[in-house]
């Protein structure tokens, strides 16, 4: 190969190579040096103190705060990946046979999540809050007679995060309910039609057909939701704002939180770092249980 | 017989239809909800809760535009959001095109790296940013921001550019390189032209990317008349927090821009779901 066009061909990939290099590799890599230091973000990283595994330490000894909120954000993806999850595949399936209107119904779905986090949060905000929005679902209650379940669904601590989780599953039904429609729409038709010649139910053709084909697509949605539930929060923020309290507090904003309010720069590192590998545990024993139960269904 | 399957068929279809109904009115709510209450007065916002106001007070646009700097954020998220997009545009096509034609050593490894960029989460990276930002000057600058968000959106764009060149056919490309045509060239006139629709793709999902985006703003911004859209409502709910008509006017400036691209731009988004999700 001649050399001259080989490093011409370089020139093509260096503007993308340079601006991941700088704003991609170099954070990835400051995080995991960072994380060993005790550094305010302001001096210089070579005369902070270098602690060792002390950031971890104090993680999983001390830090009650941060493990209530991987619990509170663990709820809120246990939701979504029952209730949210759920919906969506029900209207996929839905949308899948009434042909009419379906492209109306994906247009009409898919809004929620090409909305803001800021915007769903401000608006949801105004309809549910009693301290000074419309608290339009409480008018709703006493109107049908249900007034006794009148409730401050965002400032009591009981119904806080489940009130949080709703709205989160109301933004993001849509991906799902995207994705399990472009899954099922690659079944094709011809194996429903040869089982319902030998006599199968709707049962068994869901059981025997779609649920074997379209479980690579149910893998991947849940490992999705398990990426973008854990590691959301600015819909926390808009719904919330000011008036954080631990109930409500969810990984990333605890990271964004130690950073700003105490500068706390390597431990923040090191929250972030431990956020990483649980994410990408969980995901990787999904995928490879999904591949073990792929063989097993043969 | 005959009868009692048809009654059967249209019971379920009539179900069916009021499922889907009920959830998409469900979506559509809300924003209704967020469109009425910016034309109310901060008066008649809690007596009135119709869907539609007695009298239309334009009164909070003017309020959110003039007073409260809206067209100035409106006119940062325009400019950020053209910057963003423009350049990623140029950036991903040019290494993707590299990726799928052009041969140099190093280069699976280096498309890989992108790939694995793309599956890999790194919660928190707002923190090393906001130090790189800072060392290199460009913390609370246009700039800084912008090479952030291109930066979001490279791995992505890549990948789907790159796995759509690679079903394009040679043959045109053989062509114009044996008539003497130099390789920028035939990435210019030949491969972009023949992307478009994969183009589309990428330019909507960056668009609606960068228009949404919060955290990065957050951390990067602290001058008020640098801000976007969605950092500058964070900023004006702290200093407006009851006066909700204003509130919902600032909400409908933001969301409806958004919501028109998507509604004419719908079948790319979903062409470009299915091209990230399915390959």
């Amino acid at each position: 190969m001649k050399l001259k066009p080989t490093l011409s061909n370089y020139v093509f990939i260096l503007p993308a190579v340079v601006i991941f290099t700088v704003f991609y590799i170099i954070p990835f890599l400051f995080i995991l040096r960072v994380s060993f230091f005790d550094w305010d973000g302001i001096g210089n990283l070579n005369s902070a103190a270098f602690v060792g595994f002390d950031n971890f330490k104090e993680i999983f000894l001390h830090d009650s705060n941060w493990w209530q909120s991987i619990r509170n954000a663990g709820w809120i993806t246990l939701i979504a990946l029952t209730f949210q999850n759920v919906l969506a595949f029900l209207l996929a399936a839905a949308c899948d046979r009434a042909v009419k209107f379906r492209n109306f119904y994906r247009a009409v779905f898919f809004i929620p999540p090409v909305l803001s986090e800021i915007v769903v949060g401000m608006v949801w905000r105004f309809i549910i809050n009693d301290v000074d929005g419309a608290n339009i679902v409480n008018n709703f209650l006493v109107n049908i007679g249900l007034g006794r379940f009148v409730h401050n669904w965002l400032s009591d601590p009981h119904t806080a995060l489940n009130t949080i989780a709703i709205i989160h599953c109301w933004k993001g039904f849509g991906w799902a309910f995207l994705i399990f429609l472009a899954g099922l729409q690659t079944i094709p038709r011809e194996f429903y039609e040869a089982a319902r010649l030998d006599g199968a139910n709707s049962w068994q053709l869901f059981k025997n057909i779609t649920m074997p084909l379209l479980t690579p697509v149910v893998v991947l949605v849940a490992i999705l939701t398990i990426l973008g539930t854990m590691q959301s929060f600015v819909l926390i923020l808009g719904l919330v704002g000011g008036e954080l309290a631990g109930y409500t507090s969810v990984p990333v904003l605890r990271i964004l939180t130690v950073m700003r309010d105490s500068s706390h720069f390597g431990y923040a590192c090191a929250l972030g770092i431990n956020l990483g590998i649980i994410l990408m545990a969980v995901s990787f024993i999904q995928y490879s249980f999904s591949r073990k139960a792929r063989n097993y269904l043969g | 017989m005959n009868l009692y399957y048809k009654a059967k068929k249209t019971t379920i279809n009539t179900l069916t239809h009021l499922f889907l109904l009920t959830v998409a009115i469900t979506c559509i709510y809300p924003l209704i909800w967020m469109v009425a209450a910016s034309f109310k007065t901060q008066e008649t916002i809690f007596s009135n809760t119709s869907l539609i106001p007695r009298k239309f007070h334009f009164e909070n646009y003017y309020f959110a535009f003039t007073k409260g700097n809206f067209s100035r954020y409106f006119l940062n998220s325009i400019f950020y959001t053209v910057s963003v997009v423009s350049a990623v545009v140029i950036i991903s096509s040019l290494s993707a095109y590299a990726f799928s034609r052009l041969r140099f050593p190093g280069r699976n490894i280096i498309f890989l790296v992108f790939i694995a960029a793309m599956m890999i989460p790194v919660p928190g990276s707002f923190v090393p940013l906001y130090v790189l930002l800072n060392k290199l000057r460009l913390r609370d600058t246009p700039l800084g921001y912008i090479l952030c968000m291109i930066n979001v959106g490279l791995p992505t764009s890549i990948f789907l550019l790159k796995t759509f060149f690679d079903t394009l056919s040679k043959d045109l490309e053989d062509a114009a390189r044996i008539d003497g045509c130099s390789k920028l060239r035939i990435w210019w006139n030949i491969a972009l032209p023949l992307s478009k629709p994969m183009l589309a793709v990428v330019v909507i999902l960056n668009a609606l990317n960068v228009w949404n985006e919060y955290v990065l703003a957050l951390v990067i911004f602290d001058s008020k008349n640098l801000m976007p859209l969605q950092r500058a409502l964070m900023m004006f709910r702290g200093e407006h927090v009851t006066d909700y008509p204003l509130l919902m006017a600032g909400l409908t400036i933001t969301a409806v821009p958004i919501i028109i691209i998507y509604l004419i731009m719908q079948k790319y988004i979903v062409r470009g779901v299915s091209g990230i999700l399915f390959g």
